[in-house]
């Protein structure tokens, strides 16, 4: 394991973007702050700007209008990064997939590493998720 | 129209924090916003047409997921559209359900807002202890339906879960336990000085700006218009029930979050009431729809944040509507910032926008644009941190915090 990687395994700063979704996850990934779940305790926080970020939660379909800032905030994200496509929106576009304003699902646009199903995810869910991931990493 | 005037301060559409992108430009002049513009669009899913595309029953669940705060105000609109276009009258447990549902629903609604309107003033504590009590209600949510959020309970012609009667004492426990906590969280904030000079005068819409801009909702009542689908237009179980329209008369952001939280106890007097009418009892919980004949309805709802409506129209044939027209709360609500945000300060802004409840989410990124084209971009984090500031600076000429606070936190 690099350095890069070993120091990114340690505090995960996570940026979430929001590519038209129906706030659901939004919130969900929210509540993960709040006291139930408290993700702080594992150092992972939300971070204000995407080029402070190790993570970007990605939730909801991605909306024609939002495809070229969407691209821009993932090259404004420092490497690596790891890209979650959080709810079955941003997994595969779910009950959206045949409207006309889809340009999405988030692996068309940027590259993505982790799928965490469910409309919505329970908060749970994204937090097993990521840990699952930080195992695999290597 | 920037030419005229010194600075732009475009707001949105992404944000770290909440709901829907949307994208807002402050024109201003030194500290004081002299305009508001409103660009939408970066949410736009095509809900409308795809509605068409989709089966009858299956819309239920489509409209749903327009909002996820509110994603049973929509289901139970669209569905009292299309019971209206049948003519049906829908069994009485089912109506004490749907009450029940919406009523859950306003309160978790309500908490997140109290909790965001926290963190936007510095009181980071209010933000976590709002969610924390908000968790109880997704509870009795998981238990009733099954889910956290995205409730799936309705259906066309009643709903589809019936609420078993071992739960209720659960659930009445649990509310009663959560009406303590809205209790104690609304004397804490009605007491506090600190919040009274923060929120009282600023964002004021006078009850002129709210019928020239339709306003509805608690935005509404707290000018002083007792608009409440709920009372004016009944459906489900609301006509069964006693409770009363909550309305204040400054139309400030203090007044909004009051009306908010009185609402929350409203809401848990319907429940409860609805609870016990259904406790012990037997019945149907839907009647059986088998066709959709031509014709077209409307359907209502007051959702937390204002009247939501469906409207649909059936051409007899097919199996999905030839035309479904939403028109949500916000869509109404939003550009009402013309009159509340113009003549304050950028500090202010931050939450006279979250005080319509459709948007904090749009405050992420900000850049101030003068005249020459230098530009200056303020983070998300940068407009709360003024806000911020400015609560600390309250609080310091004040001298003194509530006597609550101190004892809560």
């Amino acid at each position: 394991m690099n350095l890069k990687l070993k120091s990114l395994k340690k505090s995960l700063w996570v940026y979430h973007v929001s590519g038209g979704s129906c706030n659901n996850c939004d919130i969900e990934i929210l509540d993960l702050l709040t006291p139930r779940f408290d993700v702080e305790r594992f150092g992972i926080i939300l971070a204000a700007s995407p080029r402070h970020a190790d993570v970007l939660l990605c939730t909801g379909i991605v909306n024609k209008k939002c495809v070229e800032r969407i691209k821009e905030i993932y090259e404004q994200t420092p490497k690596p990064c790891v890209v979650v496509a959080v709810g079955a929106c941003a997994c595969s576009g779910g009950i959206f997939r045949d409207g006309y304003q889809m340009a999405g699902p988030f692996d068309k646009v940027i590259p993505v590493h982790i799928y965490i199903p469910g409309c919505p995810p329970k908060p749970e869910a994204i937090i097993s998720g990521i840990v699952k991931f930080l195992k695999e990493l290597k | 129209m920037a030419e005229n005037k010194k600075v732009v301060v475009p707001i949105g559409p992404y944000h770290p924090l909440l709901e829907e992108p949307e994208f807002f430009e402050l024109y201003c002049d030194g500290e004081e916003v002299v305009d508001v513009e409103w660009i939408a669009g970066y949410n736009h899913r095509g809900i409308e047409k795809l509605s068409e595309s989709k089966h009858w029953d299956q819309v239920t669940f489509l409209v749903e997921r327009i909002c996820g705060i509110c994603s049973t105000s929509h289901p139970i609109a669209y569905c009292n559209a299309v019971e209206d276009l049948l003519g049906i009258e829908i069994p009485e447990r089912a109506k004490y359900i749907r009450s029940i549902i919406g009523e859950l629903e306003r309160l978790h609604s309500h908490l997140l807002w109290v909790g965001l309107a926290g963190h936007f003033l510095g009181y980071n504590t209010v933000f976590m202890w709002a969610w924390k009590y908000r968790e109880g209600i997704l509870d009795m949510f998981e238990m009733i339906t099954g889910n956290r959020n995205h409730y799936a309970m309705l259906m066309i012609g009643g709903v589809r879960r019936d609420i078993e009667d071992e739960d209720i004492p659960i659930l009445q426990n649990t509310l009663s336990e959560v009406k303590g906590k809205i209790q104690m969280l609304t004397e804490a904030i009605l007491d506090d000085p600190v919040l009274s000079a923060r929120l009282k005068g600023i964002g004021t819409l006078t009850k002129e700006d709210i019928k020239n801009y339709g306003a509805v909702g608690p935005v509404a009542r707290a000018s002083g218009v007792d608009i409440d689908v709920r009372k004016d237009d009944p459906y489900a179980a609301y006509n069964l029930v006693d409770w009363k329209v909550i309305t204040a008369n400054n139309g400030d952001v203090f007044d909004k979050a009051v009306v908010r939280l009185l609402e929350c106890f409203e809401s848990i007097k319907i429940i409860e009431q609805c609870l016990s009418a259904i406790k012990g009892k037997k019945g149907e919980i839907r009647k059986e729809v088998r066709e959709i004949p031509e014709g077209e309805g409307i359907g209502r709802h007051e959702a937390p944040r204002g009247e939501v409506f469906h409207y649909v129209r059936s051409d007899g044939n097919t199996s999905s509507p030839v035309r479904h027209k939403i028109r949500a709360p916000s869509y109404v609500n939003i550009p009402t910032f013309k009159a509340s945000c113009i003549g304050e300060t950028i500090s202010d802004v931050c939450i006279i926008l979250a005080g319509v409840d459709p948007c904090y989410c749009c405050t992420e990124r900000i850049s101030v644009y003068d005249k020459e084209k230098k530009k200056k971009i303020y983070t998300f984090e940068e407009l709360v941190k003024k806000s911020i500031e400015k609560t600390e600076k309250i609080k310091k000429e004040i001298g003194k915090e509530g006597k609550l606070w101190k004892k809560l936190f």
